[in-house]
């Protein structure tokens, strides 16, 4: 059930906030030990806040879209009285004293919490297998991963455990995480949605946002983070003149052979609805890995240099080496890297003046196999870490909304996703264009 | 500091700190600080540091 039917049907009264949410907690239940998607369920809470919500409604008191919604957290996100544990370790003994801004806004827009779930350790990480919590799993094959570093929360949707949930996305773990299990994840605008309370990864680089069902639940929710809790949908817009840019060279030289042709099938699906669709190039793309790793290393071991010092042995291994990383790189190459990150974001911005959306695949391969430290891609072994990441991180380097959108899955039925990448400060238009184009992409789902 | 002279420096460090396994990560961030460093717009930000001088010269 997408946040737009439950709202339907809850003002219908032909459901109640308790019930959905009674059904979401039968469905945590039946589901956690095979897919590991929660590190904290409130069950007790949650049915509390549903109850609460249910009789405000009856009494005349309507909060908007989000009125008595059950969503899952991603547990980097402080929630008043809880743990915040990064699935580390090293945060045993925290409980969070305030929530964060985002919590905030999603309490007052009605939003019932059903609990925190598991992440690749503080964010940084694409799998979601070097967790305290041990691994979440793919919905879809339980034996690969969920995405990351939210693949908890988008697994927790993907199995309908919640209506929608809230992640992080410093290279895109949102984005990534939402292809991998077949749902919808958006990245707005760098800035937009406050990330205070959340642990940082890239001070730089982080955005909040929604993995939802659907462009228009992530519509909702996202309009919710903002504080804007009685937003209307969009409404239908013509895909006729809608003008869409593939950036060809780097953005789909390594794909895998099935995203390619559930991609380019997608792009005809455009093409036939009247979209006007253009190849483009963004010159300086081959310099995205190095500029993302630049600044995003030192930012990381910056936040987590006290606890580097103190408690080394209390992080995941593999974390704790990319950490160490960001330790020894010079200001310098610091310097050089935000200077290759504003011609970046100036070569988007030119690809974007002349088009109201990039559009390519979310990521260039299926969900990996848990364990997986290489993909093949055609001819050619890859590391599975830099191959997720490939085709995500450079909205975050250069800090413009994108969103992606479930496609056609492969003949194993793995989910593949494609990205829309709107204007900067644009995230309202981005999302009406992928409401647009969503049934086009979405075609075969 | 030439990247030969950094990884050598880091190599060295991880290697007193107990941390082998992180040599390899080490290996791999100094050919994508080589490559940062190659980047035509490192060229400009430089003929823009020239030109500063140079002004500052004719001043």
């Amino acid at each position: 059930m997408t946040i737009e039917e439950f709202g339907r049907r809850l003002r219908a009264r032909d459901v109640t906030s308790e019930r959905v949410t009674d059904e979401c907690l039968r469905r945590i239940d039946a589901e956690q030990s095979r897919l590991n998607a929660f590190i904290l369920v409130m069950a007790d809470e949650a049915r509390r806040q549903a109850r609460a919500l249910d009789r405000e409604l009856a009494g005349g008191r309507d909060r908007g879209p989000l009125h008595g919604v059950p969503m899952s957290i991603k547990d980097l996100i402080d929630l008043r009285g809880t743990p915040t544990t990064a699935a580390s370790r090293v945060r045993d003994g925290h409980v969070a004293g305030h929530d964060a801004a985002a919590i905030a806004h999603l309490r007052q827009a009605g939003v019932v919490i059903l609990g925190k779930t598991n992440l690749h350790e503080f964010a940084f990480g694409t799998t979601n297998e070097d967790s305290a919590f041990g691994p979440a799993r793919n919905p879809h094959d339980p034996a690969r991963s969920p995405g990351g570093s939210s693949g908890g929360s988008a697994a927790s949707v993907a199995a309908r455990m919640a209506l929608a949930t809230i992640g992080t996305d410093t290279g895109g773990s949102i984005r990534i995480p939402a292809a991998a299990c077949g749902i919808v994840g958006l990245k707005p605008t760098y800035g937009e949605v406050s990330t205070e309370g959340v642990i940082p990864l890239s001070r730089t680089f982080d955005h909040v946002g929604p993995l939802t069902q659907s462009v228009t639940d992530a519509f909702l929710v996202y309009h919710a983070l903002l504080g804007d809790h009685i937003a209307a949908p969009p409404a239908p817009m013509p895909m006729t003149g809608v003008r869409l840019a593939v950036p060809r060279r780097y953005f789909c030289d390594l794909l895998d052979d099935e995203v390619r042709a559930r991609f380019e099938r997608a792009l005809e699906r455009l093409r036939s609805a009247g979209a006007h669709v253009d190849d483009i190039e963004i010159r300086h793309a081959d310099l995205i890995p190095t500029v993302y790793m630049h600044v995003s290393l030192p930012d990381a071991a910056a936040y987590h240099a006290s606890t580097l010092e103190t408690m080394a042995e209390k992080y995941t291994p593999n974390v704790r080496l990319r950490l160490e990383m960001g330790r020894y790189l010079l200001a310098e190459d610091y310097v050089r890297a935000l200077a290759g990150r504003e011609l970046l974001r100036r070569e988007v911005d030119a690809a974007l003046a002349q088009h109201d959306a990039l559009v390519l695949p979310t990521l260039p391969i299926p969900a990996p196999t848990i364990g997986a430290t290489t993909v093949q891609v055609g001819r050619e072994t890859l590391p599975v870490r830099s191959m997720m990441l490939r085709l995500t991180q450079p909205f975050n380097v250069t800090g413009h909304p994108a969103i992606s959108i479930p496609a056609e899955p492969t003949s194993a039925g793995l989910p593949v996703g494609v990205q829309l990448v709107g204007g900067r400060m644009q995230t309202d238009a981005l999302l009406r264009i992928a409401h647009a184009c969503e049934p086009h992409i979405s075609t075969g789902v | 500091m030439t990247s030969e002279t950094w990884l050598k420096a880091a190599l060295a460090d991880a290697d007193t700190r107990g941390l082998p396994a992180l040599k390899p990560l080490l290996e791999g961030l100094a050919k994508l600080t080589e490559q940062l460093r190659a980047a035509d717009f490192n060229d400009l930000a430089r003929r823009g540091a020239d030109g500063a001088e140079e002004a500052a010269k004719k001043r």
